[in-house]
């Protein structure tokens, strides 16, 4: 149960254009929506919060802050759930500790949850599809039982069944846990779902503004 | 012993000129480095000939000295010239040479001391060509390696960098790169061990034996020359990678391209 406070983010470094840094909080179990043209530097901005480029500044969940603990403690509490997931081994079960999570409740629960099986770790990478991809990196990155999430179009490659599926799952987490999550997409729609408050950036600026929840929350 | 006249030399690079002109009719874009290696080739050694005629007769160690830097910084810098992703300038000569000087200067000197031990132990009729085969076998190695190494990152980056978001630690990420990196610097070596007396007979024992000495003594020198290669070469590359490796991280374990001649891109 921790806020992740960014204050005077500083990634012009990187980004010459954003000379204004970032100042912003996102409450424990809220989710605040990015959005911004592309190329405009939001996968930049979740690095940045991951640690996983250089930046100036002050990244806090709870009250721990980014430097005090080692580069891969934080970015396993921080998780930066990428765009597009890599995966460097010839099946699906060698990218996850399989036989301690096999016995795990939390990852059979994901597993199902995702529409998958447990066979699925005997998978051939090459074999899966974009969308199978995506949900399979989610469970990665869920295993690692983050304190805050950062997510990069995480349904992007999914189609609707699928979307919903893990949107799901994410919204349990969120709530269980009670963990901020930072939630970058291009859909308008499913950020006035997920989210509470917006991040729009733009051309060297930022502003934020909160959503008014729409009825239900998840579909 | 038969001496070779200018003319025997004459015969032999009309093999290199031919092999020049069919290269520049197939298009492969060899001929200019060929031939540009070719005569580097003809001056650097007939200079260190007469180099080494004066040194022999004079046995000065300052003199070796200045030699024995001269080689060290060439090969220092030959190292990086022929790398696809090169390390920047400054960065890489640093490791180059530095990761030489360990391993090369170390087994010459163990050699010299311990092994061979001639009177004065710098004796450049031993000294030298020692240190010569050793710098330029490991240089081979090393820069071999550090081609895979430095490839491999550049081609996985966006694994590497999945693989640090997960939380791994970066020696966990990027150990089987090293491991294959080493290991493609060390093949020539091994290979060259593995076939010596079955398929090739290796150079310095066919100069001994060209020159007179008897094939058993000229056999023993050669054993003693692969074993110090192989480890001054494997000692050597495991050095540079391993300080690459250590350097495409950051202080908080993030991949710093930065390190190699590329473009920069987030």
């Amino acid at each position: 149960m921790s806020d992740l406070t960014v204050k005077n983010l500083n990634i012009s470094s990187i980004l010459p254009d954003f000379s204004q840094p970032f100042d912003f909080l996102v409450p424990a179990g809220n989710c605040m929506g990015i959005t911004g043209p592309s190329g405009i530097g939001k996968s930049v901005l979740l690095k940045a919060l991951a640690d996983m480029i250089p930046h100036e500044g002050k990244i806090t969940l709870g009250d721990i802050e980014s430097r005090s603990i080692s580069a891969p403690q934080w970015r396993k509490r921080v998780a930066l759930l990428p765009a597009e997931s890599q995966w460097w081994c010839e099946t699906v079960g060698e990218h996850f500790y399989k036989d301690q999570h096999i016995k795990d409740d939390w990852f059979v629960f994901l597993i199902n949850k995702l529409g998958f099986k447990v066979d699925v770790m005997d998978w051939q990478v090459a074999h899966l599809s974009s969308g199978e991809k995506q949900r399979l990196a989610c469970i990665r990155v869920l295993m690692n039982k983050p304190g805050a999430l950062l997510l990069d179009e995480p349904t992007a490659n999914l189609d609707k069944e699928n979307r919903i599926l893990l949107e799901a799952v994410i919204a349990d987490y969120q709530e269980q846990h009670q963990i901020p999550v930072l939630w970058i997409s291009h859909d308008r729609e499913q950020l006035e779902r997920v989210s509470q408050q917006l991040l729009s950036l733009n051309k060297g600026k930022y502003e934020m503004s909160q959503i008014e929840q729409s009825t239900g929350g998840v579909s | 012993m038969i001496h070779l006249t200018p003319w025997d030399l004459v015969i032999a690079s009309g093999l290199i000129i031919l092999l020049a002109i069919t290269s520049l009719l197939l298009q492969l874009n060899i001929s200019r480095q060929l031939i540009i290696a070719a005569i580097r080739n003809v001056i650097q050694l007939l200079l260190i000939g007469y180099i080494l005629k004066l040194i022999f007769n004079s046995n000065n160690l300052l003199l070796l000295g200045t030699i024995a830097l001269v080689m060290l910084l060439v090969a220092g810098f030959e190292i990086n010239a022929r790398q696809k992703y090169p390390l920047k300038r400054w960065i890489g000569f640093k490791i180059g040479a530095s990761a030489l000087f360990l391993s090369s200067f170390t087994m010459a000197f163990l050699t010299l001391v311990v092994i061979v031990a001639p009177t004065p132990w710098y004796s450049p009729q031993y000294s030298i060509p020692l240190l010569g085969m050793l710098l330029g076998n490991t240089m081979n190695g090393i820069s071999l390696g550090m081609d895979k190494l430095n490839q491999s990152v550049y081609q996985q980056k966006l694994i590497i960098e999945q693989r640090l978001m997960l939380g791994q630690d970066y020696h966990e990420v990027i150990k089987e790169i090293r491991s294959e990196s080493v290991r493609t610097g060390m093949i020539p070596i091994i290979n060259s061990m593995a076939i010596a007396g079955l398929v090739s007979l290796p150079g310095m024992m066919t100069g001994q034996i060209l020159s007179g000495t008897p094939p058993v003594e000229a056999v023993k020198y050669q054993i003693l020359i692969f074993f110090l290669i192989a480890s001054g070469t494997g000692f050597g590359i495991m050095l540079a990678v391993w300080m690459i490796a250590k350097r495409l991280f950051d202080d908080r374990q993030r991949l710093n391209l930065e390190l190699l001649r590329v473009k920069r891109s987030y």
